[in-house]
């Protein structure tokens, strides 16, 4: 099995919005939640770049570490996935990510937080693969119908990588390679524990 | 002919530019500028506690946090440190109680009963305290249940059961929240006046109070003795600092961005449980710590011997107001 990561190439990002864009028509996210965003750091300054984040499918999760109900599990494919039946949106999770990924709908107490929404890799849910239960809670399963999350296949400068880590982290190395420069994988120490050389 | 000399002199300098080429700005550098690196930052960011952030097109300003080390830190406090602290606190407090009931067991009404009684707490002071305390033993058993209820409860009666009681433990804390602030606002303004702390409060503590303290009555004390203070403050200014902290975490993003919300869940999780343990004490204390202590908020009627061995200044107050019952038919003497 692979071990399915994200990775953005900053120096080919141009922040054109599109894998937020893609992610929330794909699943139909709700209002006010965007399981991927771009950031854009040192805007308008020297070295200013754009980076595409969502849930990065940490290697030590900390949401599942620190989840009340044990709402979360990995998948074979090692991307991290939870169980909307038993989330309680109490925001713990929220508190302690790393990338800022787990949401909450304001449907709770005083518009309090409802159940917990992030970035699925494409891979719904634990209900059964490819039902509209599943459609309806995480959104669609393009990893059970064998193809990898959309926003990074629609990318266009293919900035955004995503698939077995050690492949995109060969690409990502290729390229820094060629052009002589690269700011790095974003999030990989965090996330996996990994450095990428660049 | 003039345009070839301009072509040869712009070759020349073209020719002489690498040398001046480190003073010429604002033309666009190939390539760019040495770019912030993810590895150096994600390092940094994580040694200092800062984070990572920058400007985003969609209207969140939220989701502009591109890395915030401090989750892991607070993932340790809530795995670790609360775990830790919570449970020693709460476990110890048990043992302790258990160890003295076993060696000391329940301390008695030196003079006996006296069958004359004198009101301690009338209606709305009782209603005030059992509002807040019944309130309190919800929020804790449902705030417990967030950090011990998953190696506790959930391996009992598995995941589907646990969710939903979780769940209505989730809202019942939210709810519950307000009338135990307002428990706490009205126990304030009803006992504050009593609980201000004077000297004679260091002497009933040097005694070891009405608890520890053998033989002896303890020090005579007037409606609130040292002990009793401290709960009183204990519970005021703890449940208020817990009701603050807890407010910042029902509204999220109301009042502060996540570093806050980090900082307040923390304040808020090591206060509970050392006021869950400390009231622990109370609640013994009140039940089978002391013959004669319910009755004070339970028919708020407590016995004139009682309230002479705990509260002897406050009982001289009340007699001279004339408020303690008559002694019934037939009863002892009341003692002293």
């Amino acid at each position: 099995m692979a071990r399915m990561m994200f990775l953005c190439d900053a120096e080919r990002c141009i922040e054109c919005n599109a894998c937020v864009t893609a992610c929330k028509n794909e699943h139909e996210v709700p209002w006010g939640i965007n399981r991927r965003r771009v950031v854009t750091i040192n805007d308008g300054k020297p070295g200013e770049r754009s980076i595409s984040m969502a849930c990065m499918h940490c290697t030590d999760a900390p949401c599942a570490a620190v989840c009340p109900t044990s709402c979360f599990y990995t998948t074979a494919d090692a991307v991290v996935l939870h169980d909307k039946d038993t989330c309680i949106g109490c925001g713990y999770c929220f508190y302690a990510c790393p990338f800022g990924a787990p949401q909450y709908p304001r449907v709770g107490n005083f518009g309090g937080r409802g159940k917990m929404d992030k970035c699925t890799y494409c891979a719904g849910g634990p209900q059964q693969d490819n039902t509209a239960a599943e459609y309806a809670q995480y959104g669609s399963n393009r990893l059970a119908e064998g193809k990898l999350p959309l926003c990074a296949e629609m990318c266009s400068t293919k900035a955004l990588l995503a698939g077995d880590g050690q492949i995109i982290a060969q690409i990502y190395r290729e390229r820094v390679q060629q052009r002589g420069y690269g700011s790095g994988a974003w999030g990989w120490r965090t996330a996996y524990r990994l450095e990428v050389q660049s | 002919m003039s345009r070839l000399l301009l072509a040869l002199f712009a070759a020349a300098f073209l020719a002489a530019a690498p040398a001046s080429a480190q003073n010429v700005v604002g033309t666009p550098a190939n390539p760019a500028p040495v770019p912030p690196r993810a590895l150096e930052l994600e390092m940094q960011q994580m040694l200092t506690g800062g984070r990572i952030a920058g400007r985003v097109t969609i209207p969140d300003e939220r989701a502009a946090n591109l890395i915030q080390p401090a989750g892991q830190s607070w993932r340790d406090f809530h795995n670790t440190t609360l775990t830790w602290v919570g449970g020693i606190a709460i476990l110890g407090v048990l043992a302790v109680l258990a160890l003295f009931y076993m060696t000391r067991g329940r301390i008695p009404i030196e003079g006996g009963p006296s069958g004359r009684t004198i009101e301690r707490f009338n209606l709305l002071d009782r209603s005030v305290h059992w509002m807040t305390a019944s309130t309190f033993v919800i929020l804790a058993l449902s705030g417990l249940n967030l950090t011990f209820g998953r190696f506790l409860i959930l391996p009992l009666i598995g995941p589907e059961a646990f969710a939903t009681l979780s769940l209505w433990g989730k809202i019942a804390h939210n709810f519950l929240a307000f009338p135990f602030t307002l428990g706490i606002v009205l126990m304030f303004l009803l006992w504050a006046k009593d609980n201000i702390p004077n000297g004679r409060d260091i002497a009933w503590f040097k005694a070891g109070g009405g608890l520890i303290g053998k033989g002896a009555h303890p020090p005579p004390a007037g409606r609130f003795n040292g002990g009793q203070k401290m709960v009183f403050w204990l519970t005021v200014l703890g449940g208020a600092a817990v009701a603050v902290s807890g407010y910042i975490l029902v509204f999220p993003f109301a009042f502060t961005d996540i570093a806050g919300q980090q900082l307040a869940h923390m304040v808020h999780g090591l206060l509970s449980v050392l006021m869950i343990a400390a009231i622990m004490a109370h609640i013994y204390i009140g039940s089978i710590g002391m013959e004669g202590a319910f009755d004070a908020m339970g028919s708020g009627q407590v016995d004139l011997n009682w309230a002479k061995e705990h509260h002897a200044l406050w009982v001289e107050q009340e007699m001279a107001r004339g408020r303690v019952s008559a002694p019934p038919a037939g009863a002892a003497a009341a003692g002293d």
